[in-house]
């Protein structure tokens, strides 16, 4: 199950310790992994943990000419372009009454329109191909909204309709769009939550735990399987049960 | 026949599945030959692959019938 062998994917975010495992699962089933970040040292970190059959592929998602370069450098690197995993995004929280046209933008800009861009300049290739797998990573803050993150929750809800749109557009071309939406997962920006936080939001979810990084990446390799190719247009929420959607 | 119209039809012919004899000068590809929208962008990239061309995405949307691809193609070949 869940084979990967002589597939190519390109791994947004894979700095962080999301797109990292999604990067290390796609990996350990035998995909050809693009690493891509704005961040290179740990992406170069990342490429010799992982040894053979991974590419470093730095990227500011923030620069248009460079995220629409992006795929066609991934497709020179790898060979193809089979699976694209759009995991970067940023926040820039800010109480809604005082948010900037800045912070609004910056956010959309990288989440959603970046997203839009890489999956516009890599289905051609997979349409050619009569294959392929767009995984998108969303949040459980784009379903359920969030204080502070009117700008985050926007984009992150932007993303689930054009993914579905996205999966209309192209299912008959045997090309899977699909969404998964993390809720609160233990990662480097997590750590830095005092115990008090932390047990205050472990109270909140029927889990009584955050989810690991691991736990995203099994989703998103699932959904990158030949195995999930009747799946598409979908939010795959991964949130220990937070919200039940 | 010019050799481009040739080549043309042999790709409308295979993507759409259209018999040969209803390919003609003013067939247009979604009124006449069944194709839905993605498949006139899956048309262009195959003609831009057939003759090595780039079709411009405003370029692409002039190119309606069977006619307008042959002309578009040879005049930019």
């Amino acid at each position: 199950m869940f084979d990967l062998t002589g597939k190519c994917a390109l791994v947004t975010g894979a700095s962080g310790g999301i797109g990292g495992a999604i990067a290390k699962a796609l990996h350990g089933a035998g995909a050809t992994v693009g690493l891509s970040g704005t961040r290179v040292e740990p992406l170069q970190t990342l490429a010799g943990e992982l040894g053979e059959r991974a590419h470093v592929l730095p990227c500011n998602l923030s620069d248009p000419a460079a995220v629409d370069a992006l795929p066609k450098q991934a497709t020179e690197a790898m060979g193809a372009l089979d699976i694209l995993v759009n995991n970067a995004g940023i926040t820039r929280d800010q109480v809604f009454m005082r948010m900037s046209d800045e912070d609004w933008q910056n956010v959309l800009d990288v989440n959603l329109t970046a997203t839009m861009r890489l999956c516009r300049g890599a289905i051609r290739g997979m349409m050619k191909a009569r294959w392929g797998r767009i995984v998108n990573i969303s949040s459980i803050v784009g379903a359920t909204g969030n204080p502070g993150q009117a700008n985050y929750a926007a984009s992150k809800a932007g993303m689930v309709g054009m993914t579905k749109s996205i999966a209309y557009e192209v299912a008959s071309r045997g090309i899977t769009a699909n969404a998964v939406a993390p809720g609160f997962i233990a990662t480097a920006m997590t750590d830095k939550l005092n115990d008090d936080q932390k047990a205050k939001i472990n109270a909140q979810i029927p889990a009584a735990r955050m989810g690991t990084p691991e736990e995203i990446a099994a989703a998103v390799l699932y959904l990158a399987s030949p195995e999930a190719g009747y799946v598409t247009g979908a939010t795959l929420h991964v949130n220990g049960g937070m919200a039940m959607l | 026949m010019s050799d481009v119209a040739d080549r043309v039809k042999k790709i409308v012919v295979e993507h759409l599945g259209v018999e040969e004899g209803k390919v003609v000068e003013n067939a247009s590809f979604i009124d006449d030959l069944g194709a839905d929208s993605l498949d006139t962008v899956e048309l262009v990239m195959a003609f831009e692959e057939e003759f090595g061309i780039e079709i411009p995405d405003d370029a692409a949307e002039t190119i309606q019938t069977f006619g307008d691809a042959v002309k578009f193609i040879s005049d930019a070949a």
